[in-house]
């Protein structure tokens, strides 16, 4: 039997599967945070979820708005300050994953969320780095999820607000990074992942009926693929479910208040 | 000892014109009705230093009373831009904004810093990012001992800082429960302090010996206002009004309807209207 369904649903659930029950995820507001909980509700129901507000182990019913909705706070094990969170737990290298969004990013999975244009006098000033430069630097490996399009799949970084690869190759660990930097970028159409030596983003997963010409179309730069291309399993009706659920939830709750 | 005043006496004696003032809150208990006063109150030439501006100093940029801030992410969250923000970088309006441009993580080591009256914090941060090669307030400091090379900033040091928290005692000493964000060390960075309150108690009974207490002889004034954070939130009082802050994209993206919503509801309100927004209980907090 095959289900309906949107390339956003089919982004947020092939990321959900990204992560794991033994997972302790640093999880990014928006994409990021629905991916997070589709697999705690699915296939990772120990999955650690943290958010930067303070907020360890959390099990949110419906999904926050803000980075620290009370209901992050009511479903953690426990909640601390800010500087603890980054410091101890963040920097201290207890996260295994980092989960992000960002509004630009490149081959080598470099992060802008900081401006389009010159720094100083930008065309578009963009929200800023928040705790990405660090979560980029500091978590065991990030996954980023971003819908695949011209505007954000960009051939040359303005600004890099968070470093994923840099330049390619070695670059993290010429800078005495330890870390293993974006090892999947999950869009709406593919998934990406880091060849393993020149570490550019590279096709391995085709989500159902889409072509490759669709891909190159909608990427600002020319795509690579990889080899052996497999096509990601669609949806199950149990992830579909699961992710309609807690839309229709968090969309009556955000509009309640 | 806190002395236990209003709203308008307290910005009145603390914040002054030029100051540096941190008003925190991570998306929890932020202090919008002290917020409020200090635009009544036209104070000018403040440099403004939040973590998260959001929809506080959106309005305080938004009115001209800023010179410049120190943030780490001004966007509405989970909405979109600040637009007064970007309308101030991008476009000087009202007023050139100067920006000095941090992480998370190094504003918040910023704050610890800050409070343990140290000059800089260091951290494992900003490696390959471009927030280093143009804020020069970003540098780096070799450690003695194993020669890495951590990145350090100043510590933050507020002429003022301005919290929210639940509950007082009548001698001002305060409590802050649920998401704590960086309160405590903005209290303890800055030579004067407010706290506003939900509550004033008789006793303050906190529920655990490790709970997150100011004492009275570490704040300058304390302040009654119920209400205090909307349309942020107070743990165990009022829920987040996400609704609001969907709605401020509305009002602020443009000049004409945000001047117009300033004048009727800060120029024209007083600190006793936020308490009508108390009612609104969670359902996890009833």
């Amino acid at each position: 039997m095959s289900i309906e369904f949107t390339p956003t649903e089919m982004m947020t659930i092939a990321a959900a599967r990204a992560l794991t029950n033994d997972d302790v995820c640093f999880v990014g507001i928006g994409a990021p945070s629905a991916a997070c909980n589709v697999a705690r509700l699915t296939h990772a129901p120990d999955i650690t979820l943290i958010y930067e507000s303070g907020t360890i182990g959390t099990k949110p019913d419906v999904l926050p708005l803000s980075i620290g909705d009370g209901e992050l706070c009511d479903t953690a094990l426990c909640t601390v300050s800010v500087p603890e969170m980054f410091r101890y737990w963040l920097q201290g290298g207890r996260i295994t994953t980092g989960f992000l969004g960002g509004a630009q990013i490149d081959r080598f999975a470099n992060l802008n969320t900081t401006v389009v244009g010159d720094y100083d006098k930008p065309n578009v000033r963009l929200p800023g780095g928040g705790g990405a430069p660090e979560i980029a630097s500091n978590c065991g490996q990030i996954y980023i999820t971003m819908a695949l399009n011209k505007r954000g799949f960009v051939d040359h970084l303005d600004f890099i607000t968070s470093m994923g690869h840099g330049e390619g190759g070695n670059h993290r660990a010429r800078l005495g990074m330890k870390t293993k930097g974006p090892t999947r970028v999950i869009t709406d159409l593919c998934i990406f992942e880091p060849d393993a030596v020149t570490r550019e983003l590279t096709v391995v997963s085709i989500h159902p009926g889409v072509i490759r010409a669709t891909i190159e179309e909608n990427c600002g730069w020319p795509v690579l693929f990889a080899e052996t291309v497999t096509e990601t399993p669609a949806p199950t009706t149990v992830e579909i479910s699961v992710l309609r659920d807690i839309n229709a939830r968090t969309k009556k709750a955000h509009e309640a208040a | 000892m806190a002395r236990i005043c209003t709203l308008s006496e307290a910005i009145e004696e603390n914040v002054r014109d030029g100051d540096s003032i941190a008003m925190e809150g991570f998306t929890h208990l932020i202090p919008y009705a002290a917020g409020h006063e200090i635009i009544r109150q036209d104070r000018k030439e403040l440099f403004l230093i939040r973590m998260t501006p959001d929809l506080i100093y959106d309005q305080l940029i938004g009115v001209g009373a800023a010179r410049g801030m120190k943030f780490s992410w001004g966007g509405n969250p989970g909405v979109g831009s600040l637009h007064r923000f970007r309308d101030a970088v991008e476009n000087q309006w009202p007023r050139p904004l100067e920006i000095e441009e941090h992480s998370h993580a190094a504003m918040a080591n910023a704050y610890e810093a800050g409070a343990a009256n140290l000059p800089f914090a260091m951290l494992r941060g900003y490696i390959g990012a471009d927030l280093a090669k143009v804020n020069p307030n970003i540098k780096s400091i070799t450690c003695p001992f194993t020669g890495e090379v951590l990145a350090a900033v100043p510590s933050i040091r507020p002429d003022v800082s301005i919290i929210h928290a639940q509950r007082a005692d009548r001698k001002g000493n305060v409590l802050i429960e649920g998401i704590s964000g960086v309160q405590k060390e903005a209290v303890l960075a800055a030579k004067r302090s407010i706290v506003t309150v939900e509550e004033i108690v008789d006793e303050l009974n906190p529920p655990s010996p490790n709970a997150v207490v100011l004492p009275t002889w570490a704040v300058s004034s304390v302040v009654h206002v119920p209400g205090g954070a909307f349309p942020s939130y107070a743990h165990g009082y009022y829920p987040r009004s996400n609704a609001f802050y969907i709605a401020w994209d509305r009002i602020a993206r443009d000049r004409d309807s945000f001047t117009a919503w300033i004048k009727e509801h800060v120029r024209g309100g007083k600190p006793e209207d936020f308490a009508r927004h108390v009612g609104k209980r969670s359902a996890k907090a009833a």
